[in-house]
């Protein structure tokens, strides 16, 4: 089993390492578009450094909820992280519907959160609590039906595991879009608006601002402080990470015989959705919030129409 | 099956004593021993009952006949594996329940003949016992009617306050109406088969024949179940009824609906194999009633109204469930069937347990602070941290996040709606996934719904004055909710054994289901090991989060204010801002009703802000047709003038009219 698993797990170890890259490479573009030098493109790491090392201002008002929710966020990544196929190689935990236990075990860190937002006590963390239990709502059943598309490209009873997330990200559905399957490409639209979505960046919420009239994510944790932060940020980047795996294993084929160059076309394009979401930070403004609700409606409607498509063969 | 009758018998025993002692003047050594004596009789019959089940195979069928008859019909019983499964509910929550009331009643009986109470709720228990084992049309329409009727005595406990007492009477018309339902199944049922027993023997029908006896059991069963738009009696009689009551009804006795259905279903043997409306209508009925249930539940800032809602809305997957396996068997595709019937039975076990234990911390919220209001509340995590994590686990578990034991049944369910994209006909492929899409968006919302019901009432600042000096609730009242928490995380971690049980229960021959089940139960296994191992890794975070904070210089601070730092608990969220974001895109289907007014001018005085959700189906839908019934009874009063030479002329007129027939004749 070794063998044939260790590129999964130096992809796995990759994913680990280099998570915390892409909010840098995120912010690079976006300092390239506004004309400016930029922060390092190391500078999470710097920052991840520095919280570990310091104490934490704790709020009177909180309880072990509060100690929690940073915990049980990384926690659940660290968890769902492996069920996927990383750098294209299945995973060797694939199960028949690993894909509903990684989409509830993020959901369980989720709900972690929003209780530790909610125990501050705080008007500014009950409003982002709110807005992520709503969106996060509304952008289940968008996910999930881009899950079933993927399932019912390689849908035969004969394969074994034709419901995991191995099946779905690796092998047939990946090379479908390929020979004659365009309405696949329906999926990275859609995954794309997720990731949005599910990583708080623009147009759904912005990471930077402190308006927090308009924050949903960044609002949450502000009373987090210390090695809290630290965790709540590294978990927000393999969270990012884990996404960006979603859409390179629908547009990177499995046509390479070597595992090596194969995880590195991965990589590649894992680092090509950070920059692509910089481009999109940094060409559009946020949307309302009420229009948020549209826009994932909008991206469900996209994934049902990829689903008709693949189904009528 | 010896245990399971003498756990019956005891409950008859018990029953009795309780009926006698209420009779009597209530003396504070009769209370007494009403106290001690009613909880343990029961606690004691329902464990040798729960003995009983599992005693010998699982999946056996084991009848017994009672030696005496009973009018029109007979005493027969019998025990098989889908009795067992909805009897293990009946079981735990009814010994669980009887803890905890006792606990609860032992210092707040003043005024109350707690001997009568305990007496309905013993009735309760042995009926629901016979209702899911009764063989026999007219033993199970007995019984029906004695689990019925108990309840209602048991909701209205606090019949002083006329809320209650409004809200037990809903109950009664509703049951009632549903029973008049039931009536007319038996008795066509009765029609067609010969004998009162016929029905439980299996019915070989007409399609035509079966879709009658189909409806009419779906519309009777339904209406105990609490399924959309049959589920108005919920949310008033679970906030009404004393909180181990709504317990026992929501984990046990709505589950008899299901019951029911699923036990119809197995009976019915169709000419040319089952309609495949039946299944369909189902599934639609099921995603009608989570939807719709979790649609309300999220609306409500009342706790034990949410939860009444929350029901609805688990009621609708378990029929979800029931609905999926039968599609499986009418398409011939036995995997989706195990699926469906699995995920139903399981679902249904699992729900006992989180909504039994969410009900018993209502009560205590509602001992401890006098309301569940959730905009009165809030801060109890810190001052009651164990009822909290009781609550905290019980949310967990019902919005299904693994480890815990919900997560089964909708992994299950959701597993065998997915394994629809492998089926040859597009349009069974696209109703199954759309269901699988609506579920998804179930179990988003009642992840909102259940982090604003733990998050507003028990985290945060306390809102009122109330919720900052809570009376502490005791060890004994603490004792009680161990249990069915316990149940939430063993059941979730013996996910691949409650299936093993399941299975065994089914509607299918073991040889059918056995290609199915073994990879499930490995799926299931890997479920468990992901879920130690998380648990491994939160502990390895928790110890490295206090390393790391050990030292370093850290402070205990107030929150974070903008600056601010004389704010109030009353600038923190509230229930209704909590929910504010969904209420803008369900508006419409929450209904929630807004009334707010304000003194003009530039320094206004007073202002009054209320937000609420009732529930419009019984608004429009309902109350109007009461009215309606009520108006015409009204006007053939005018028959009714209470003078006697009136009434002779009438017997007189039918005399005449009779004699005229019989010559015509």
């Amino acid at each position: 089993m070794m063998p044939t698993a260790l590129p999964f797990w130096c992809s796995f170890a990759l994913a680990l390492c280099a998570a915390p890259l892409l909010p840098g490479i995120i912010n690079r573009v976006k300092a390239k578009f506004a004309g400016r030098q930029g922060k390092p493109v190391l500078q999470l790491y710097y920052d991840l450094a520095k919280l570990l090392r310091k104490g934490a201002v704790i709020s009177t008002s909180t309880t072990w909820v509060f100690a929690a929710g940073p915990v049980l966020s990384l926690a659940t990544v660290f968890v769902a992280l492996p069920l996927l196929p990383l750098g294209g190689f299945a995973s060797p935990f694939a199960f028949q519907g690993d894909f509903l236990l990684a989409a509830y075990v993020l959901g369980l860190g989720r709900f972690f959160l929003i209780l530790a937002a909610l125990d501050t006590g705080s008007a500014f963390e009950g409003m982002g609590a709110s807005r992520e239990a709503a969106y996060a709502a509304l952008a289940e059943p968008a996910l999930f039906l881009c899950f079933l598309t993927l399932a019912g490209l390689g849908a035969d009873e004969h394969i074994a595991l034709h419901l995991s997330l191995s099946t779905m990200f690796t092998g047939t559905p990946s090379l479908a879009w390929l020979e004659a399957r365009p309405e696949v490409l329906l999926l990275p639209l859609v995954l794309f608006l997720l990731l949005l979505v599910e990583n708080c960046r623009i147009p759904i919420d912005d990471p930077n601002t402190h308006l927090e009239l308009t924050m949903i994510h960044e609002v949450m944790v502000l009373d987090h402080s210390g090695p809290d932060l630290a965790f709540i940020h590294y978990a927000a980047a393999l969270k990012l990470w884990f996404f960006s795996a979603l859409l390179a294993g629908i547009v990177v084929p499995a046509i390479f015989s070597n595992p090596w160059v194969q995880l590195a076309v991965n990589s590649a394009a894992i680092a090509a959705v950070a920059v692509l979401v910089g481009v999109t930070e940094s060409i559009m403004a946020r949307v309302r919030l009420p229009r948020i609700a549209q826009l994932l409606g909008g991206a469900g409607a996209l994934a049902a129409l990829a689903l008709m498509l693949t189904l009528i063969r | 099956m010896e245990l399971f009758l003498v756990a019956l018998a005891l409950l008859v025993l018990t029953a009795s004593f309780l009926a006698a002692a209420s009779l009597v003047p209530q003396v504070p050594s009769i209370r007494l021993c009403v106290h001690i004596a009613g909880p343990a009789g029961i606690i004691l019959a329902c464990a040798l009952g729960m003995a009983g089940l599992f005693h010998g195979s699982w999946g056996a069928v084991v009848p017994w006949q009672a030696p005496w008859g009973l009018p029109l019909g007979g005493g027969a019983l019998a025990l098989d594996g889908l009795s067992r499964c909805f009897l293990l509910p009946v079981f735990g929550l009814g010994a669980v329940c009887a803890f905890s009331g006792a606990a609860s009643l032992f210092h707040h009986d003043i005024g109350h003949n707690i001997a009568a109470h305990w007496f309905f709720y013993t009735l309760l228990v042995l009926a629901l016992a016979l209702v899911l084992t009764a063989r026999d049309s007219v033993f199970f329409l007995i019984s029906w009617e004695l689990m019925s009727l108990s309840p209602f005595f048991l909701i209205e406990f606090d019949d002083h306050e006329a809320s209650v007492r409004e809200a037990s009477w809903v109950y009664l018309v509703a049951a009632h109406l549903g029973a008049v339902v039931l009536l007319g199944f038996f008795a066509l049922a009765w029609h067609m088969g010969g004998s009162s027993s016929a029905l439980f023997a299996g019915l070989s029908l007409s399609p035509a024949m079966g879709s009658a006896l189909f409806v009419l059991a779906l519309v009777g069963f339904g209406a105990k179940a609490g399924l959309a738009p049959m589920h108005i009696w919920l949310p008033e009689a679970h906030p009404a009824a004393p909180s181990h009551v709504s317990a026992l009804l929501s984990g046990a006795m709505i589950n008899a609906g299901l019951y029911g259905i699923f036990r119809t279903y197995t009976l019915l043997d169709i000419q040319g194999g089952t309609p495949a409306w039946w299944g369909w209508c189902l599934l639609l009925l099921g995603l009608g009633s989570a939807l719709t249930g979790i649609i309300k539940a999220s609306g409500q800032s009342n706790l034990k109204r949410l939860l009444a809602y929350s029901s609805v809305e688990n009621m609708g997957i378990m029929l979800m469930g029931l609905g999926t396996g039968l599609i499986g068997m009418q398409t011939g595709h036995m995997g989706i069937a195990t699926l469906g019937f699995a995920a139903c039975l399981i679902h249904m076990i699992n729900h006992a347990a989180f909504k039994g234990l969410l009900f018993l911390c209502a009560g205590e919220i509602l001992h401890a602070v006098q309301t569940v209001r959730l905009d009165l509340l809030g801060g109890l995590q810190q001052r009651m941290p164990l009822l909290g994590a009781a609550f905290a686990v019980g949310a967990a578990a019902i919005i299904c996040l693994p480890p815990l034991n919900g997560f089964a049944g909708e992994f299950v369910l959701a597993l065998g709606l997915a394994t629809g994209v492998t089926l040859p006909q597009m349009e069974i492929q696209l109703g199954l996934l759309a269901a699988l899409t609506g579920l998804a968006l179930v179990s988003g919302l009642a992840a909102a719904t259940f982090a604003k019901a733990y998050g507003i009432a028990f985290l945060g600042e306390p809102r009122t004055r109330l919720a900052a000096n809570p009376h502490l609730p005791t060890a004994y009242n603490l004792v009680p909710l161990a249990f069915p928490a316990a149940a939430c995380l063993g059941l979730g971690l013996a996910a691949p054994q409650l299936f093993a049980l399941v299975a065994q229960a089914l509607p299918l021959p073991q040889e059918v289901l056995a290609p199915h089940t073994a990879p499930l139960r490995a799926s299931l296994h890997t479920v468990v090991l992901v879920g130690l191992a998380g648990m491994g890794i939160v502990a390895l975070l928790v110890l490295w989060r206090r390393h790391l904070l050990r030292g370093a210089y850290s402070q205990k601070n107030s929150t974070w204010g903008c600056g601010f730092q004389k704010g109030t608990a009353r600038i923190q969220y509230t229930d209704a801002s909590f929910t504010d974001p969904q209420t803008e895109v369900f508006s419409r289907l929450m209904g929630v009703q807004v009334q707010s007014s304000m003194d003009k001018g530039y320094f206004p005085a007073h202002a009054s802000y209320s937000i609420e959700a009732p529930d419009r189906l019984r608004l429009r839908l309902y109350a109007p047709l009461f009215d309606a019934v009520r108006r015409l009874c009204d006007a053939c009063k005018i028959i009714q003038s209470g003078r006697i030479h009136l009434y002779i002329l009438y017997m007189l007129a039918t005399l005449v009219a009779l004699l005229l027939w019989g010559f015509a004749a």
